[in-house]
């Protein structure tokens, strides 16, 4: 297998793990924190609303792929 | 599905197809693709300042995604990137005080919307103009190794060397972007003029700053989408806080946009790695004329989108 090919069959499994850990961290935040997001959104205090809303979307943006770069490591070395 | 944020109803896939396609828009030419995700949520009824709030919220995301991408890749100049942010900043403070005055003076969306018509057809009809020429000057000289496939040409470099020429101090060096010595005030200069645009217009603006990073500070196509994008995460953070305590993100369909605009990212991102810069910018182009032609269109039938 020539080594570009093999550098996209890396990213496509990379990216459909991804894909999968992204939407369950979706449904996770739907499921246990949407009737507390609302309900922080309309209280006065904003400032704590902000400061979720942010971590939520940084964390969807760092964690998921760390842990998916992570995962896939593990993997690699259980298959090897 | 209801969101109880903002009170709109739409199909999650409705919203992960855009999160999607804004996504690899946003990771293969380093733009926030607000002027496309404003648009998606109004049409779904989305009050406008939620629209604009909650698409900065998904931008930053996005934006982290991809940037992350772009870092491994070699494509993220930090120091050019930091200081950028500040005058982003600086200027998206200056362009919403604008619109103040304007909303003031009651004329406001006129004149939002033809400074953005010129400033979207502008851009286009600049870069379409230089990269047929830098294309042009190309063909029939060998393609770059490996190892210059980032090396850059535009036929605006000698303007651009003109550019950074001005010595103002202090003066820095960007090894990473392989510029020499260029004035700080520059680099602030021109991310302060996107951010004023970004202020005045919405959005991230990064289909002004790519560019401008590209024919007045003189760096990579590459370079240039990378840095924009970790640019963007500062300044769009910054706004996104703004917003939310303004109340106006509907964190809930920012996450689902994300979850499509999460995976387009990297797929952008990774594009990017089989195009040299000139081609980048090519592909480029369409994308302020599709701005301008949604204002244009909200100017005639009177939707404001």
């Amino acid at each position: 297998m020539s080594e570009k090919s093999h550098l996209l069959k890396s990213f496509l499994i990379e990216t459909a793990v991804y894909a999968v850990l992204v939407a369950a961290y979706f449904f996770l935040v739907l499921h246990f924190m949407s009737g507390w997001l609302a309900s922080l959104f309309d209280r006065s205090n904003k400032g704590v609303y902000a400061t979720v809303a942010l971590l939520l979307m940084i964390a969807q943006g760092v964690v998921l792929e760390v842990t998916t770069t992570a995962l896939l490591r593990f993997i690699r070395r259980r298959t090897e | 599905m209801d969101f109880p944020i903002s009170h709109i109803h739409a199909h999650p896939l409705y919203l992960i197809v855009i999160g999607f396609i804004i996504g690899v828009l946003g990771g293969f030419f380093g733009v926030g693709g607000s002027f496309l995700a404003g648009p998606a949520l109004r049409l779904i009824g989305m009050p406008w300042n939620f629209a604009v709030g909650t698409d900065l919220a998904h931008i930053v995301g996005k934006s982290i995604v991809a940037a992350r991408k772009h870092r491994a890749l070699g494509n993220i100049d930090v120091k050019l990137g930091a200081i950028m942010a500040l005058g982003t900043i600086a200027g998206a403070e200056t362009g919403a005080q604008a619109i103040q005055a304007l909303k003031r003076h009651g004329n406001l969306n006129i004149v939002v919307s033809i400074v953005s018509i010129v400033v979207y057809l502008s851009i286009s009809g600049f870069m379409g103009w230089d990269t047929i020429r830098t294309l042009r000057a190309s063909r029939g000289r060998p393609a770059p190794k490996d190892a210059d496939e980032k090396a850059d040409e535009t036929s605006f470099s000698h303007v651009t060397a003109r550019i950074q020429r001005f010595r103002l101090r202090p003066m820095i060096s960007l090894p990473t972007s392989g510029v020499a010595s260029i004035s700080v005030w520059l680099i602030v200069a021109v991310s302060f003029v996107g951010g004023v645009f970004s202020g005045f217009l919405g959005g991230g603006a990064g289909y002004i700053r790519m560019p401008s990073m590209v024919y007045l500070l003189g760096i990579p196509t590459h370079l240039a989408v990378g840095t924009d994008l970790f640019e963007i995460i500062i300044s769009a953070g910054y706004s996104t806080f703004s917003h939310a305590m303004k109340g106006n993100v509907d964190i809930l369909v920012a996450l689902v946009m994300h979850t499509g605009a999460a995976v387009g990212a990297q797929i952008g991102a990774i594009l990017t790695q089989y195009f040299r810069g000139p081609k980048i910018r090519l592909a480029f182009v369409p994308l302020p004329l599709l701005g301008a032609a949604i204002v244009i269109y909200t100017l005639i039938s009177g939707h404001k989108l």
